[in-house]
């Protein structure tokens, strides 16, 4: 059975990624990256302090220079991301690419990698996507054998921080017709990567490879399995982003509807507001279980992994919308303007949920895994 | 420290022995539960037997002391019984809103007295309990009450009507709210008193439902004579207890949103009523993607009363959660019940007939619609959330 109580460590280190993300990573950080338009998009002095903290390497088991910290614990660091919006690379290097590469790479591969990213010297992106609705049974990116490696003909689209990211895992398909994973490093010839800057002010990239060369990442034959495995990962790490977002949009709108008066009193004292408000905590309480239970099986093997990784983000999907649309309205006409951060909330929600599945996504996912 | 590894394999060999085949299949209509009571109604040998024997160990209130009759379970033992209970789909081998209600309140507030006289029959199953709180003109608005206990030196002379009270007509005894101090603001003024329904004065008179069933009653109590020994409590601190016992009451309510073991899966039923299609998917895309969202609803919200059960074991959480979990639960089963008529049809309108069980599922769907009703309205849970969790108004 899922554990789905925090205990004394767990809460010690929500507590601090909470106050660290607060300090160095609020809402401002990414309206000034957005409005200096950085060209990274993020602060690399932030994430220097972010993998002395132990987040860059949170998933990285010791051996290879990493915090071990488990699933439940870097989701908890995920979630008070969610809530600061803030702008880093925790998510495509420290959750993506550290998966990918942890979970095919070759020991060599590890070794070379791994204390690199710990240590907040090297980024990472895994580059899935071919449609621009997630489709990972699409993949048309080919990889053909040259010499000691491979070459990659194809594009993907939609790969976060595929614009900074120093090494990036592909999914190509090779000549027999099996999906593997594959190791381009940044500036390789044929490479062509276009920043595309999204409406949550993060950036993804369009890679194009014109016989672009590549290495294997560990066993080609093993890739599909691993991929698997990290696109649950992510998704799941997503969920928790998404909960630590919509926790955050609605304090701020309790605390808004408890503050803002019209006909002379305080309009959170009006019961269509109240019942919808409280609609909503019910809905966020689902989310945290999900998502609690999602990583606890993460980090316990468990073959209900897939099952609960699909609740956990159809689920946290869903009320991200909800409690970003019901955040603008029940801010007004403040909800609309760009100084008002709820906004900034309502712009991550979508890709966020987007990402490596929706909600309607993961909702045929799970009916597919529960069996109908 | 018992190891609860030796527990789980008592209990198991124990439920193996002692849980007749009979009792190992979901209960199928009203007279599938076993209610006990003095004159206590069995649909068969197996209902009493398998009553009779999880009462001897006290496991029909397994988590209750030894001392009133409980099982003396700890958390963790009580929940290996439900889950060993659940392997081998065994009923509920005892409904009753004495462990569900007065029983928690009793062992909360009660004398000593009081536990003693009541709690050990509520575990034998020997006497059933109704609920006397709503009122025609106190409904939502509970603390309006008003019945009238007035106070006679050792005893009160109680006159007033109750209404919506479940069973009354088959109940012996009643956990009832009455007014003592009418002067005191409403809330001030209520007290909680226990009496026998075989009491001269007390009336009660079944209400037909949608469903055709009159499990509910009108009850007039006219000059009934309660004893002093039978307050529970203080005197006019009622409201504190009667809200205690609400929160026990939300949670049982809650826990229909939660599938009962040995029932089928919504989609399982689903399934049977639709079909599938060559590809192992139900064979109606809309019909599909309906169950799987309440699918995910519904395991997300069994996560989540797992999960508040164990913060609030480990001190941790919000208190109020039962009124979140009596809102998301009971509304979950009503959509629960809107599926599976839909999934059924035309079959699912048929109201009388062996061939559709006397019309079990349009019955059972119909008493689906109390559910956000009863134990205090899906509004009233709302309103609870906002004031006391959110803080607003
Ligand atoms: C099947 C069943 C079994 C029951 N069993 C028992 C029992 O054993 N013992 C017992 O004492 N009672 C019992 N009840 C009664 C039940 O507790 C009441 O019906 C319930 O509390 C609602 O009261 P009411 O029926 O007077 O509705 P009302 O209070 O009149 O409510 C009517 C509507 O107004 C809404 N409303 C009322 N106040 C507010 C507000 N402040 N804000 C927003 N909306 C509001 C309600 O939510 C509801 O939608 C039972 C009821 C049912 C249906």
């Amino acid at each position: 059975m899922v554990n789905l109580v925090l205990d004394d460590d767990a809460r010690m280190l929500k507590d601090s990624a909470e106050r660290f993300m607060a300090d160095k990573l609020p809402v401002k950080e990414l309206r000034r990256v957005r409005d200096a338009e950085d060209a990274d998009g993020f602060s690399r002095d932030a994430w220097a302090e972010m993998a002395a903290m132990g987040f860059a390497g949170a998933l990285i088991p010791e051996e290879f220079g990493g915090a071990g910290m488990g699933h439940v614990a870097m989701g908890l660091v995920m979630e008070a991301a969610g809530r600061n919006l803030s702008p880093s690379p925790l998510f495509a290097t420290a959750v993506l690419g550290v998966s990918a590469v942890t979970l095919a790479g070759s020991e060599a591969q590890k070794a070379d990698i791994l204390p690199r990213v710990a240590e907040g010297k090297l980024l990472l992106a895994l580059a899935v996507d071919e449609f621009r609705r997630h489709r990972p049974s699409q993949v048309d990116t080919e990889a053909t054998p040259a010499g000691d490696g491979y070459t990659l003909r194809g594009a993907k689209l939609n790969v976060a921080d595929g614009h900074v990211a120093d090494r990036i895992v592909v999914s190509a398909k090779t000549p027999d017709g099996a999906v593997g994973l594959f190791l381009v490093e940044s500036g390789a010839a044929g490479l062509e990567v276009e920043r595309t800057v999204m409406v949550d002010s993060r950036n993804a990239a369009i890679l194009r490879f014109e016989g672009t060369p590549a290495v294997a990442l560990g066993d080609v034959g093993a890739g599909a399995g691993a991929l698997a495995q990290v696109l649950d990962i992510g998704a799941a790490h997503l969920s928790a982003e998404l909960l630590g977002l919509s926790l955050e949009a609605f304090e701020r709108t309790v605390a808004y509807i408890n503050e803002r008066k019209q006909f002379g009193v305080i309009i959170g004292t009006f019961q269509s507001l109240q019942h919808r408000a409280a609609h909503l905590f019910a809905e966020i309480e689902l989310v945290k279980s999900a998502v609690l239970a999602a990583l606890s099986a993460l980090d316990e093997g468990s073959e209900r992994t897939p099952l609960l990784v699909s609740l956990a983000k159809a689920k946290a999907a869903q009320v991200a919308d909800l409690a970003t649309n019901e955040g603008i309205q029940m801010h007004g006409g403040v909800g609309m303007t760009d100084e008002y951060d709820i906004g900034l909330y309502m712009k991550r929600a979508r890709p966020a949920a987007q990402m490596l599945g929706d909600e309607r996504f993961h909702t045929d996912r799970f009916a597919t895994l529960r069996g109908y | 420290m018992f190891d609860l590894e030796d527990f789980r394999a008592d209990t198991r060999a124990w439920l193996e022995e002692n849980c007749p085949a009979s009792m190992r299949e979901p209960a199928r209509e009203d007279a599938d539960r076993c209610w006990g009571g003095r004159n206590p109604q069995f649909k068969s040998e197996d209902q009493r037997l398998w009553m009779e024997r999880m009462a001897e160990r006290g496991w029909t209130a397994p988590e209750w002391p030894t001392e009133y009759g409980g099982g003396g379970l700890s958390k963790e033992q009580a929940k290996i019984l439900r889950e060993e209970m659940g392997r081998i789909h065994a009923r509920s081998p005892l409904d009753s809103f004495g462990i569900w209600m007065i029983g928690p309140a009793l062992l909360k507030y009660g004398s000593e007295a009081l536990k003693k006289q009541h709690l050990p029959p509520i575990v034998r199953g020997e006497i059933r309990w109704c609920q006397g709180y709503s009122e025609p003109g106190a409904g939502s608005d509970l603390a309006g009450l008003q019945t009238r206990a007035i106070d006679h030196g050792d005893h009160y002379i109680v006159n007033g009507q109750k209404i919506w009270t479940s069973y009354a007509n088959k109940a012996d005894w009643c956990f009832c709210l009455v007014r003592t101090d009418p002067d005191a603001k409403k809330q001030l003024g209520i007290s909680l008193v226990l009496f026998d329904m075989a009491t001269p004065g007390v009336e009660t008179r079944p209400i037909k439902l949608i469903s055709g069933a009159s499990p509910f009653c009108e009850t007039f109590l006219t000059d009934v004579r309660v004893e002093k020994s039978q307050l529970v409590g203080e005197e006019n601190k009622g409201w504190t207890y009667a809200k205690y016992l609400l929160t026990h009451e939300r949670e049982m309510i809650s826990g229909m949103g939660r599938t009962a073991s040995g029932d089928k899966a919504l989609w399982e039923l689903v399934a049977d009523a639709a079909g599938m299609d060559a590809d192992g998917k139900l064979d109606d895309p809309m019909l599909r993607t309906d169950v799987a969202r309440w699918d995910l609803d519904a395991m997300a919200f069994a996560l989540t009363s797992e999960r508040i059960n164990a913060e609030a074991k480990a001190g941790q959480g919000v208190g109020a959660a039962s009124a979140m979990l009596k809102y998301y639960g009971t509304e979950l089963n009503k959509r629960r019940y809107e599926l599976a008529i839909a999934a059924e049809g035309a079959d699912a309108m048929v109201w009388e007939g062996q061939a559709h069980k006397g019309g079990a599922l349009p019955r059972a769907w119909l008493r689906t619609k109390a559910n956000s009703i009863e134990g205090g309205t899906t509004e009233v849970q709302l309103n609870i959330i906002s004031k006391n969790i959110l803080g607003l108004g």
